[in-house]
């Protein structure tokens, strides 16, 4: 009985979230011009990784610094098989036969992105998840580390710090906001099962919940590699969206951006994680936008380089400190006049 | 035996490093329970207080012209100042905030200093020449090392036992034990909260900026990414020797800096680049034999 009323109860969710996600395709596809195109796209990327991030990081309430790692192991895919065999035996020459040979589509590269990036969350996270609390913070900090420097001196296979080039971009949206209601339901369906709820009473109440049967090293585990393939998918389509990964793209930057958006949305909220998205990213092409120059009578006024990520940390910390929570605390749209419950503060293990 | 000594020194120079910059995150951790993620840019901005702001590949030396004896307090004050007005203006207000929210806020901190010195200086690396007299090689016990490697190990040293007298014998450092200890016990018997945290971080500051010193007169250039790397492996020391304490914080990060550089020695030469994504899974199999890290520091358990 319980089941199918949490179904019908939060569904709404993530249908009004990609309702939101859907206004926004649209608007892109009437507008119809090239930059706003890759703007709307970069955001449907974002959403993929802080939902991605939501995943593990909402339901558990353990901060992670890592998972751009992942979303690094899944660009790497899709440059090992989507490229042309004959680039691929200049750029990254010790790549092995049958995959030098490999040429297939995105989709396919993005699920072998999810994949292999859900196969070294299982890895990674067997190890990590026996710790809890800020030794596993800094722990999936090591782990971004650690994946950066292998694939910045590991030359054969992903040529070391040099960009890899020539993946096939893909300029429609479509394909991107697929990806992005396909993160957001599987977050959403992962919530509500029967891990995700086992795994967010741990959070509040991490005493009880053991108390009550809950393997918390095993739920995290599961949220791990879930929240690690929607990374590598993502990370993939993001190598499809520019054309050439290197290992710097993911790295600090990308974890920082992600973070903040979850953090301003709501770290314990899908919507949240969402919202946080589409409020940061318009924040932060307002600024591009600046950085680049604004014409005011003759002359042009720009904004001096890092004045963008200097804004963001700046809402970030104004967000952390007047409203720990996030923007949505651990609510969500629901479509249905706003609960009276107090939006709490996640956990901290 | 010139050999041996060589890595024993190496070891023990980089091991000072990482044991300055973990002993800089303890300090603050110790008082309140914030990992703080801005330390790595503070020991940038210490480098980059020396040089005038300009986006050109050459560095425009300005402070960094002055004497060594006043170099030296120079950018020491530099770091503590920098780290007491983040504590004034960020930190203060996450007091009762829970660890992951600090800790989130420190990291955003951190990108605020990174982007402010990038706005400034551009992200291109500048050469620099800091305290140059400190290259020169010294023959000792058989091994030729840099002058700079011996002063970097007697510095710590030294900065190690004058940290233990001053902990140890004087008022503000039983304080500061007494707060690292059970911050709200302590305030209970009259320790003043402010003056202690923000001792911390004046002196966790000063380490910073100490790192910096050494980092720049050791690589010769600066970068705003600098103290990044030298930061995760003295968090890594701290969490390893035990959140919170420091003597633990102090031989995990000589113990860093040995298997570094004994990895380096017995690495194949294909796999030295990798030493760093060694040294990272070495720690991840310490934190599984023991989660609680070495020297496990009082107050850090999870209670029940």
């Amino acid at each position: 009985m319980a089941r199918p009323s949490i179904l019908r109860r939060t569904i709404a969710t993530p249908l009004i979230l990609s309702a939101l996600l859907m206004a926004f395709a649209l608007v892109a596809w009437f507008a119809g011009s090239r930059p706003f195109n890759q703007t709307v796209i970069d955001i449907f990327l974002q959403v993929v990784f802080v939902v991605g991030l939501y995943t593990f990081v909402g339901n558990s309430g353990v901060i992670s610094f890592g998972h751009i790692a992942f979303a690094c192991l899944g660009g790497y895919v899709a440059a090992w098989t989507t490229i042309k065999p004959m680039m691929k035996g200049m750029a990254m020459p010790g790549l092995p036969d049958w995959l030098m040979q490999l040429e297939i589509p995105f989709w396919a590269a993005a699920l072998a992105g999810g994949g292999f990036a859900a196969f070294w969350a299982l890895v990674f996270g067997a190890v990590l998840m026996r710790l809890s609390g800020i030794a596993a913070s800094i722990a999936t900090f090591a782990m971004l580390a650690m994946v950066n420097s292998i694939y910045s001196n590991w030359s054969s296979v992903t040529a070391a710090t040099s960009s890899v080039v020539g993946i096939p971009i893909i300029r429609t949206i479509w394909p991107y906001l697929i990806a992005a209601i396909l993160a957001v339901f599987i977050a959403w369906a992962f919530s509500i099962s029967r891990y995700g709820l086992a795994l967010r009473a741990a959070r509040d109440e991490p005493t009880a919940a053991a108390a009550s049967g809950v393997n918390i090293t095993r739920m995290r585990l599961i949220a791990f590699v879930i929240s690690g393939a929607i990374m590598g998918a993502g990370g993939a389509l993001y190598a499809h969206s520019i054309g050439l990964v290197t290992p710097d793209t993911f790295y600090l930057g990308l974890t920082f951006t992600t973070l903040s958006m979850l953090v301003v949305g709501g770290i314990g909220s899908l919507s949240g994680a969402v919202l946080g998205v589409l409020i940061l990213s318009s924040l932060i092409q307002g600024l591009r936008w600046l950085e680049a120059g604004v014409q005011v009578g003759t002359s042009t006024i720009a904004l001096p380089g890092g004045v963008q990520e200097i804004a963001l940390g700046v809402v970030m910390i104004a967000i952390l400190m007047f409203r720990p929570a996030g923007i949505m605390g651990n609510s969500e749209l629901t479509g249905r006049r706003a609960r009276t419950e107090k939006p709490g503060q996640p956990g901290t293990n | 035996m010139g050999g041996l000594m060589q890595v024993v020194f190496d070891a023990l120079s980089l091991g000072s490093l990482y044991a300055l910059g973990a002993l800089g995150i303890a300090l603050i951790f110790g008082v309140m329970r914030l990992v703080n993620f801005a330390h790595g840019d503070v020991i940038a901005f210490s480098v980059f207080a020396l040089l005038w702001p300009s986006v050109d590949a050459v560095a425009i030396i300005f402070a960094g012209n002055l004497p060594w004896f006043l170099l030296i307090p120079f950018t020491l004050l530099v770091g503590a100042g920098l780290s007491v007005l983040s504590e004034m203006v960020v930190f203060r207000r996450f007091r009762h905030a829970n660890p992951a929210t600090m800790m989130i806020a420190s990291f955003a901190l951190g990108f605020v200093i990174r982007y402010f010195l990038l706005m400034l200086f551009s992200s291109r690396p500048k050469s620099i020449s800091l305290l140059p007299g400190l290259s020169q090689p010294v023959e000792l016990l058989g091994a030729r090392i840099p002058l700079l490697q011996l002063i970097t190990i007697l510095v710590t040293i030294g900065v190690l036992i004058g940290l233990t007298a001053f902990l140890r014998r004087t008022r503000f450092g039983l304080e500061m034990r007494a707060a690292a200890e059970n911050f709200t016990m302590a305030r209970m018997l009259g320790v003043r909260a402010n003056r202690v945290i923000m001792g911390a971080f004046a002196l966790s500051g000063a380490l910073a900026a100490a790192v910096a010193l050494i980092l720049g007169s050791q690589t010769g250039t600066a970068n705003i990414m600098m103290g990044a790397s030298v930061m995760l492996m003295a968090f890594i020391a701290t969490v390893i020797g035990g959140m919170g304490s420091l003597a633990g914080a102090v031989i995990a990060g000589f113990a860093l800096g040995t298997i570094a550089t004994v990895m380096q020695v017995i690495l194949p030469p294909d796999a030295r680049a990798f030493r760093d994504a060694f040294v990272y899974g070495a720690v991840i199999l310490v934190l599984i034999l023991r989660p609680q890290g070495l020297l496990a520091g009082r107050g850090t358990k999870e209670r029940v």
